[in-house]
């Protein structure tokens, strides 16, 4: 006896329809394919996860969201996050600004474009912070600036080394004058941390530009960037327009920084947790550094 | 008069540039040169000179005077050596005890290949941050245009000044209209929400005078001259410590935000 309907034309399911393609092909594993943004190499992400954000193929370093740093550079369940409810406030009223917060939320699974905390490395406390490449692309108002400040205020008070992780567009132009003046606060606080004698390792990731360079990402005692990192003032596209000539290969790329003499190294990604820890046992100050976690 | 109208004022030929500021207001200026590193940018003014009879060190963003000058001068915007120039005054002013008195014009620091293979946001980031405890009074004034970040790496001061058809921003109109409407042709749009006026600037708190120009010029000197030499005596006789706390207070302020759980 023939099966009812099997003359019946074929269902094609549509394609984002995951309830139908379940349904079809129920052993096809959900994952998603990334393509390598410098070869093309075509990864799954678990296995890009698991190389560390990093391309298999050509270690092309990927941009990478705060919350998967962490695990990266934390001992394990140390971290202590600060100011979690922070967010945003659209004070002058900037037309599409409370709709693109909307969305940067929606896209980064954040409420603003840094997290900021203790935690340990290796075993010694630290202060970091780490900007948000989905969060508006890292841009700084008032939240990245207040946040960044409370979080310098904090460690020159409970003697901690910060340690801060950048990627930025530059300042929130929504924000208007207000996320200029945090290039100014920052900066103050990063100061007066300094001037106590504690240590501030920054590490430049891709993109690392305008008013974050302009400030906070350049006062670092010692300044690390990750692999083909893009760093500079004005952004490429910016300098273009202004000369009318293209930019030679590897302009304001983190190999070019560390020719032109702008960082101490530049450190692969899987290596970052090591070097931090070395360089943080290098500047322990005797029993000072020891703020219970 | 609209938001670009006053962008259009502050950017005008003909405007009194930070050398006609220098002139009208001080004497004895002393002009010195260069950077000790690499250049001399002329878009910086840099000097020692009198204001009345207290030496004080003087730093500008120069626009330039005519074409030829205006040109030789990069339409003051400042190389990573400007920057530096001022750094280097600035310290010697701190050294010798001098209050640091700058005026700010541009439309931004420059960017360009040198200017980058130089490190701009170096050059930016060490102004700030020095500035912020520099152990003499500061005093910024803004006469016409004050273009983010190359701006304020002359303005981290105890106070800050504008004249009245200035601006200060963190993004020109034409670059704000372009990145968000990709139409730089709206700037005027785009300097109305931008609230870059210095009546908009004084009510945010960002700039503690401004300066009339219903006066004539000269008399914007002399009602400046008067102003310094007030100011300084005042920050002076509160003491260096509580001259850097409230200098690290007044940055410390800015910022909108909540905290309440929604």
């Amino acid at each position: 006896m023939l099966r009812k309907g099997i003359f019946r034309r074929p269902h094609i399911a549509l394609e984002g329809n995951t309830k139908q393609t379940k349904a079809i092909t129920p052993d096809v594993p959900e994952e998603l394919c990334i393509a390598c943004p410098s070869c093309g190499k075509m990864m799954f992400s678990t296995e890009l996860d698991e190389n560390l954000g990093v391309c298999i193929s050509c270690s092309h370093h990927l941009k990478l969201n705060a919350r998967k740093r962490i695990i990266l550079i934390a001992d394990e369940g140390s971290f202590i996050e600060h100011d979690t409810d922070m967010t945003s406030v659209n004070h002058l009223d900037f037309p599409g600004y409370d709709k693109k917060l909307k969305s940067a939320k929606a896209d980064s699974g954040e409420k603003e474009a840094v997290i900021t905390g203790i935690c340990s490395i290796g075993g010694i406390n630290t202060a970091i912070f780490i900007m948000d490449p989905y969060f508006m692309m890292g841009s700084m108002g008032s939240v990245v600036g207040e946040k960044i400040t409370r979080l310098f205020e904090f460690a020159t008070i409970n003697n901690l080394h910060v340690i801060g992780y950048c990627v930025s567009g530059g300042a929130r132009m929504q924000e208007g004058i207000i996320s200029l003046m945090q290039m100014a606060k920052v900066s103050g606080a990063v100061k007066l941390h300094s001037d106590k004698g504690l240590l501030y390792v920054t590490v430049l990731t891709d993109p690392t530009t305008g008013g974050v360079t302009a400030s906070f990402a350049m006062q670092g005692d010692i300044i690390i960037a990750e692999p083909g990192a893009l760093v500079g003032f004005a952004g490429p596209r910016v300098i273009e327009q202004t000369i009318r000539r293209k930019l030679p290969e590897g302009f304001q790329r983190a190999e070019f920084l560390l020719k032109a003499g702008f960082v101490d190294d530049i450190v692969e990604r899987r290596r970052q947790k090591e070097y931090l820890r070395l360089l943080l046992s290098l500047h322990e100050r005797n029993g000072e550094n020891d703020v219970s976690l | 008069m609209s938001a670009y109208d006053v962008v259009l004022k502050a950017r005008a030929n003909g405007r009194a540039t930070a050398q006609d500021y220098i002139n009208g207001i001080f004497t004895d200026f002393v002009e010195l040169h260069g950077d000790r590193r690499f250049a001399d940018d002329s878009a910086v003014i840099a000097g020692i000179a009198r204001l009345g009879d207290k030496s004080v060190t003087v730093i500008g963003l120069e626009k330039g005077s005519d074409v030829k000058d205006r040109a030789a001068r990069n339409f003051g915007s400042a190389q990573p050596e400007g920057y530096r120039k001022a750094l280097r005054q600035m310290k010697q002013a701190e050294k010798f005890g001098r209050p640091v008195i700058c005026f700010v014009d541009t439309s931004g620091a420059y960017c360009g290949i040198g200017a980058e293979e130089r490190g701009q946001g170096q050059a930016i980031a060490e102004n700030l941050w020095t500035m912020m405890t520099l152990g003499v009074p500061v005093i910024s004034v803004i006469i016409g245009e004050g273009g983010s970040g190359g701006a304020l790496a002359l303005a981290v001061a105890d106070e800050v000044w504008m004249l009245e058809n200035s601006i200060y921003s963190v993004i020109s109109p034409e670059g704000c209209a372009s990145i968000l409407w990709k139409d730089s042709t709206k700037a005027p749009d785009a300097a109305e929400c931008l609230k870059l006026t210095s009546r908009e600037l004084y009510r945010l708190g960002v700039v503690e005078k401004v300066i009339t120009e219903k006066l004539g010029q000269q008399q914007i000197y002399d009602t400046l001259s008067r102003l310094f030499s007030e100011t300084i005596t005042r920050i002076d006789s509160e003491g260096k410590e509580k001259m850097l706390e409230a200098r690290y207070e007044r940055f410390r302020k800015f910022g909108s935000y909540t905290e309440t759980v929604v």
